[in-house]
């Protein structure tokens, strides 16, 4: 599932896509069952929690890792259709409407970020959208008419999908745990299409892109596009999770910790995001069960990864594993040829 | 009709001129030399012609057309590809995956964000035809930090050829290469067909004059010589500007 970003070509032996098959099989296995094989409810909450900061991960991955351009604004469409979901179901709308709607005022809010973000790249582009991320976050904390303020806004109600009600964890686990999959399918499909082979082309080299015959700007307009849409997905998800949505949802923090998910995963992989979720959420909530600083636990983590996994856990723990399975196969022949050379005067 | 219409071009940058009312026709077909010594503004008019800066005066066309004002990208619709001086290649990639990218930039499958690339089989092949005509179609799979430099500059000219341009600027492809690697780079030059018309700046006189019909001779942004082969090398002004005589 953890492709390098830009390497699809290299040949795997039979055995490889196998093996890899079979890991993604028994991972899947595993995530449904969850619900069953755990028994504190508690647990369930911080699994969904998991997979929906995971979804909202995988979003901003796609603009950080695949198209090398690092947002600092997500929480705001985060936000955006949080918000717009919470507002419809306050006033007496339906889910389908709510959720629709959430949806297109998330992907209408990511064209404006994009439109005005990438007029730039690098420093500049991550000061354009943390400026806007903020700019959501005051309306969210300001216009108190519409969003409560502070106070934020409550959801009374979860979906009932197919008369299936979400009201309880367990059910709603699974139905993050379907979205979710459905969203790393949707990642890796896009990242190995040729739409995602000229996005990392454009990360890498957009001078070399344009004189290609691409259109680096709408080549990342598109990716933004399709990053704000899972962010937005994740927002609405998270209303439907804690019932409620305060501007601390979208403040500078949880677009912060986007970032921390992603880049302490592994930018540019696909399970990087959603290890480095798990990594986020877990410390945050379990964690913090324990030690009353936990932000402090948190930094040390990450500060611990750049030094030795700069690269992100994922990619860094496959680096270290091979390093490992190659001295262990160095160390076999070596004694194997000590044996032999041993052997040899015997004879 | 000519291949490449360059007129009056002009550019500064700030108070430097470092395009100054240059005229340029290249036949379709022809092999075009241009030298001058460093900073004479060969790089810069390469850019004016492919449009990645864009002229204070003055106008480029390309078989007839007028393409002053067409984005650089749509001009390698149009048939022009080029390679750079400094390679700009994507590090990360295979030397196959290079040279696809080169020939989906053509192709309308570059909007497709479903379809696996790796399956695109007439990309694969296309892609294995450039490598081979460049000599390295053994090395496909090859990711390109495994490379060396003359390899990678093989790279650069494969993937302009992938693009089957119409018209090929070639920047310095003889830079940094040894005197074999020059001569391999140098026959694969000449066997480029001459329905392809190709402009090339080039420092190694020795290697690039043979390939060479006609020679423009740059210095301070202006042309300053201009003809065959034998005119140039036997004209005074290219002996002062080279050798400072």
């Amino acid at each position: 599932m953890s492709s390098p970003a830009a390497s699809p070509v290299t040949s795997q032996s039979a055995g490889g896509v196998v093996a890899r098959r079979a890991a993604i099989a028994i991972a899947v296995l595993a995530l449904i069952a969850v619900p069953y094989a755990v028994q504190q409810v508690y647990y369930v909450n911080i699994a969904s929690q998991i997979l929906l900061y995971a979804v909202f991960a995988l979003g901003l991955d796609v603009l950080v890792g695949y198209a090398g351009l690092v947002s600092l604004g997500h929480a705001g469409l985060f936000g955006v259709a949080g918000y717009v979901v919470a507002y419809l179901l306050a006033a007496g709308h339906g889910h389908a409407f709510a959720i629709l709607a959430g949806l297109a005022a998330g992907l209408v809010g990511t064209a404006g970020f994009a439109a005005l973000a990438l007029r730039a790249t690098g420093i500049s582009f991550i000061m354009i959208t943390l400026a806007l991320g903020e700019i959501i976050w005051g309306l969210a904390y300001r216009w108190i008419s519409i969003t409560g303020g502070d106070n934020g806004i409550s959801v009374s109600t979860r979906p009932a999908p197919f008369g299936l009600s979400l009201d309880s964890p367990r059910t709603f686990y699974v139905a993050t745990l379907i979205v979710f999959l459905l969203a790393v399918v949707s990642v890796r499909i896009f990242v190995r299409s040729p739409f995602g082979a000229a996005l990392c082309g454009t990360r890498d080299q957009p001078r070399r892109m344009n004189a290609l015959g691409y259109h680096v700007w709408m080549i990342r307009f598109w990716a933004f596009m399709f990053s704000g849409l899972l962010t937005s997905v994740a927002g609405i998800l998270f209303v439907y999770y804690t019932e409620f949505i305060s501007p601390q949802a979208l403040a500078l923090t949880a677009s912060a910790e986007g970032l921390l998910m992603v880049i302490s995963g592994g930018a540019g992989t696909l399970l990087g995001p959603v290890v480095g979720a798990a990594l986020v959420v877990i410390v945050k909530n379990v964690v913090s069960a324990y030690i009353t600083r936990w932000n402090f636990m948190l930094g040390a983590i990450f500060v611990a990864i750049v030094v030795f996994m700069p690269e992100g856990l994922v990619p860094g723990a496959v680096r270290l594993t091979r390093l490992a399975w190659r001295s262990a196969s160095r160390q076999k022949g070596a004694t194997k040829s000590a044996a032999a050379s041993a052997a040899r005067p015997q004879s | 009709m000519t291949a490449l219409a360059v007129s009056n071009l002009c550019k500064s940058f700030g108070g430097l001129r470092v395009t100054s009312d240059i005229n340029l026709d290249v036949a379709p077909g022809e092999r075009r030399l241009i030298i001058g010594p460093n900073g004479a503004g060969k790089t810069t008019l390469f850019n004016l012609i492919t449009g990645e800066i864009t002229p204070d005066s003055g106008s480029v066309a390309l078989f007839g057309r007028d393409i002053t004002r067409t984005p650089s990208r749509k001009r390698s619709h149009l048939g022009m590809a080029r390679t750079y001086q400094i390679i700009t290649l994507f590090a990360h990639d295979t030397i196959e995956r290079n040279v696809m990218l080169a020939l989906l930039g053509l192709s309308p499958l570059r909007w497709n964000p479903l379809l696996p690339l790796d399956r695109q089989r007439h990309l694969v092949e296309q892609a294995h035809v450039a490598l081979n005509r460049v000599g390295l179609g053994h090395i496909a799979a090859r990711p390109l930090a495994q490379t060396s430099y003359g390899e990678r500059r093989r790279v650069e000219i494969a993937m302009a050829l992938a693009q089957n341009p119409k018209l090929l600027l070639l920047d310095e492809p003889f830079a940094g290469l040894s005197i074999d690697e020059r001569q391999d780079v140098r026959k694969l030059l000449a066997a480029i067909p001459r329905d392809v018309t190709i402009v090339m700046i080039e420092h190694d006189m020795d290697t690039a004059l043979d390939l060479a019909d006609r020679i423009t001779l740059l210095h301070f942004g202006e042309v300053i010589v201009e003809g065959t082969r034998a005119e140039v090398v036997a004209d005074p002004r290219t002996r002062e500007v080279y050798l400072g005589e």
